[in-house]
């Protein structure tokens, strides 16, 4: 383990790669291209090295910066501001949910955890029935599923689990629920535990180090730290995409201006930044569905003090799921939830620990012997289950207005009582869930009676979101989509939506690979339509 | 609103401080506090003009952050008055950085809080906080806290919330506050 790791980014700059940084620029600039592709994450970086090496001239625009792994030093400080959107604060309206999403080159797969898992068959057959996608089906998705796997690097995780996750395994396993062992996007995995601010050894497969840097070599412009503010729109056409460049900070604007001209746009700036650029670009919207049925996989969490050291800190952050509690009733029954494990880092762990002063200071110097549990709340498949609706706030920015009501906050006291019984059974000394009025519970019969009886309310509930999800939905029937199944935006003629803002429902599992292979097929087709010959596949 | 016993007793300590006088008025203002809220705001904004880039608390909203920080990490700042006061005053240049990468809009929002608590009516309002924020001490600061904490007004909620996360978020960012949770910092990685 000596040496330096090298940096896929640094070689390929060397190498003559075309990119503007635009918070460098002095004058205003205007670039042409075949496609223009709004955001450089999943769905974004899939359909750049698609469309690339089909022969078109792609330009890549990316509000964030881009950031390698020699950037990447494993610190909260430096990572949440420099690779999440609005510095890992991003929140809800009312505050209620704060909501992770990268924000830099890569997007989301710059810091995710590396869960990878395909689409569940029961969202793919509710999509099938309910909302007019012919093709969600696992014998459809396969190839395009096993496309993505190959190249994202998707494996078998085979190094045991780190504590952390290993407490769900055991609690579970001693309760009789199942659980499984979560395939991770990682080639070369030196077990750290510090995906989420940024990989540094490279191991991941993000698309910052495998599909941006395809789409680099096969002629693509790569343009970040410029913000999309609005597509030009005349009748059925865009005609160019205006961009401010930011400044220095990354955050206020510098004044100058890009203005990106193409053939084709492709929008995959995320859930909430999606719509919200097709909002201030007045994109036609004749049944106001544009940025409604927002969906979150709302998370609640309970943490968990040990006997034994836990470090949540080290080792593979999530490598053990179970999906026990998806399956206990129809989907559109009552809410179900995903139980899986987050990294404990110090500012994260700080900041959803509730309470402060002495009692927050005390549950911290245990820090070392916290584990900690995530409930994933299956959004999208109830009436009461409308998901939230994007808006625009005073400085334009997109924001999501996400109620939280009764029926979700029934299966957020199920999945609090879950967690905390499996704590219990896999050892803990005592359980606290992120819940204001909690306590730190001695035994599950206190735990039961007491978790049972918390008022479940808006900021009292701690209530959190790594999976922003829809907003853009893709259907076959008009009434029920913005956008057809082949990905494009109806009313506009050349504007195409590739990201995870397309989903109807949410997934009830992480959404990465869901959305690469989502936005491989939607890519192929309009490869082949732009180029009047087929598409080239990813490597 | 109600308490559970729980949250009463651990409250014990900061009632016989403040007394059970202004948590009343506190709770019955609510309303018109929330209301205060956007006002105050946009007249620290209106007086405190500044550049975006230059995001900083000044006068009595720095004094509001200086009170209102010892109560969020009482057990986790140093007894020693010295350096208490530099940790403080690092942590507090800590959230003001943090402060920084927001957007525009939250960056205002929360120039919106401060400034009403600079604001003595509001303040006192609020906080049942009756003089000045120099002379607060833990335990008045730490009785407001928990009654925003599960006020019932959400915007009070995500009030404390706010101050919650920016304070414990500063600190434990740092790496000088590791040692005391056990935390060893990132493994060397050779860069």
């Amino acid at each position: 383990m000596t040496g330096r790791i090298p940096d896929p980014i640094e070689a390929g700059l060397q190498r003559g790669w075309r990119t503007i940084d635009a918070a460098t620029l002095e004058h205003d600039r205007t670039l042409e291209a075949d496609v223009v592709i709004v955001g450089s994450g999943a769905g974004g970086a899939i359909s750049a090295e698609i469309l690339a090496r089909s022969g078109l001239s792609v330009i890549v625009v990316e509000e964030g910066p881009l950031k390698s792994s020699r950037d990447f030093q494993m610190r909260e400080a430096d990572a949440y501001p420099q690779l999440y959107q609005e510095s890992a604060a991003r929140k809800t309206a009312d505050k209620a949910i704060n909501i992770l999403q990268g924000r830099a080159v890569g997007g989301s797969t710059t810091v995710n955890w590396t869960s990878s898992f395909r689409t569940p068959q029961p969202t793919l057959d509710w999509w099938r029935r309910h909302h007019g996608l012919p093709y969600a089906s696992n014998d459809e998705l396969a190839p395009w599923f096993a496309m993505a796997e190959r190249r994202t690097g998707v494996v078998d995780w085979l190094v045991g689990p780190n504590e952390n996750n290993a407490i769900l395994r055991r609690g579970a396993a001693k309760l009789g629920i199942s659980s499984a062992a979560i395939r991770r996007n990682v080639q070369g995995c030196w077990n750290l535990g510090y995906c989420g601010m940024g990989c540094p050894t490279n191991a991941k497969q993000s698309m910052l180090v495998t599909s941006i840097p395809a789409a680099l070599d096969n002629g693509a412009t790569l343009v970040t730290r410029a913000r999309a503010e609005r597509l030009r729109l005349r009748g059925q056409q865009a005609e160019e995409l205006v961009c401010s460049a930011l400044g220095a900070d990354g955050v206020l604007p510098s004044g100058r201006q890009l203005r990106l001209r193409a053939r084709h746009f492709v929008v995959a700036g995320g859930a909430i930044n999606t719509p919200a650029l097709l909002l201030r670009s007045k994109a036609p919207d004749p049944r106001g569905q544009l940025g409604k049925r927002t969906f979150l996989h709302p998370t609640v969490i309970s943490a968990a003090f040990y006997e034994k050291r836990v470090e949540g800190w080290a080792g593979a952050p999530q490598s053990v799921y179970s999906d026990h509690f998806l399956s206990q009733g129809p989907i559109d029954g009552p809410m179900g939830y995903m139980l899986e494990t987050p990294p404990v880092h110090p500012l994260l762990a700080a900041t959803m620990m509730s309470g402060f002063g002495e009692q927050h200071a005390a549950a911290m110097r245990d820090f070392a012997h916290l584990g900690g549990m995530l409930a994933l709340l299956r959004d999208g498949f109830h009436e009461d289950s409308p998901g939230g609706v994007v808006r625009l706030r005073s400085d334009g920015g997109g924001e999501l207005d996400y109620e939280l009501n009764d029926y979700l906050w029934d299966g957020a006291r199920r999945a609090l009582l879950s967690m905390a019984e499996i704590q219990f059974a896999a050892g803990a000394r005592t359980v606290q869930p992120a819940h204001e009025k909690a306590q730190r519970y001695r035994s599950w019969g206190e735990a039961r009676r007491e978790i049972a009886a918390l008022p479940q309310r808006a900021h009292v509930t701690r209530v959190v979101s790594a999976h922003a999800m829809g907003g853009c939905a893709m259907s076959g029937d008009e009434r029920r989509g913005v956008v057809d199944p082949a990905g494009r935006y109806r009313g506009l003629a050349n504007v195409s939506v590739h990201d995870g803002s397309l989903f109807p429902t949410s997934l009830g599992a992480n959404p990465q690979l869901t959305i690469y292979a989502i936005a491989a097929r939607l890519a192929s087709g309009l490869a082949a339509e732009l180029t009047g010959r087929p598409a080239a596949a990813l490597a | 609103m109600a308490y559970t016993e729980d949250m009463a007793n651990q409250r014990n300590t900061s009632r016989s401080t403040t007394g059970k006088t202004s948590r009343r008025t506190f709770l019955a203002v609510g309303g018109l506090a929330a209301l205060a809220l956007g006002a105050g705001g946009a007249w620290y904004r209106a007086t405190h003009r500044q550049a975006p880039h230059d995001f900083a608390l000044d006068g009595e909203a720095r004094a509001a952050l200086h009170a209102i920080a010892p109560a969020i990490l009482d057990g986790a700042l140093a007894h020693d008055p010295g350096r208490r006061q530099r940790q403080l005053g690092a942590a507090i240049d800590a959230v003001e950085a943090a402060l920084r990468g927001l957007p525009q809009a939250t960056q205002e929002e929360v120039q919106d809080l401060f400034g009403l608590l600079a604001l003595r009516p509001a303040r006192r309002l609020l906080t049942g906080v009756p003089t000045g924020w120099e002379s607060t001490d833990i335990a008045h600061v730490s009785a407001f806290l928990q009654e925003w904490r599960v006020h019932r007004f959400g915007m009070m909620r995500s009030a404390y919330g706010a101050l919650h996360d920016l304070v414990l978020g500063a600190w434990y960012a740092q790496p000088a506050s590791w040692e005391a949770i056990g935390y060893p910092g990132p493994p060397r990685v050779p860069a």
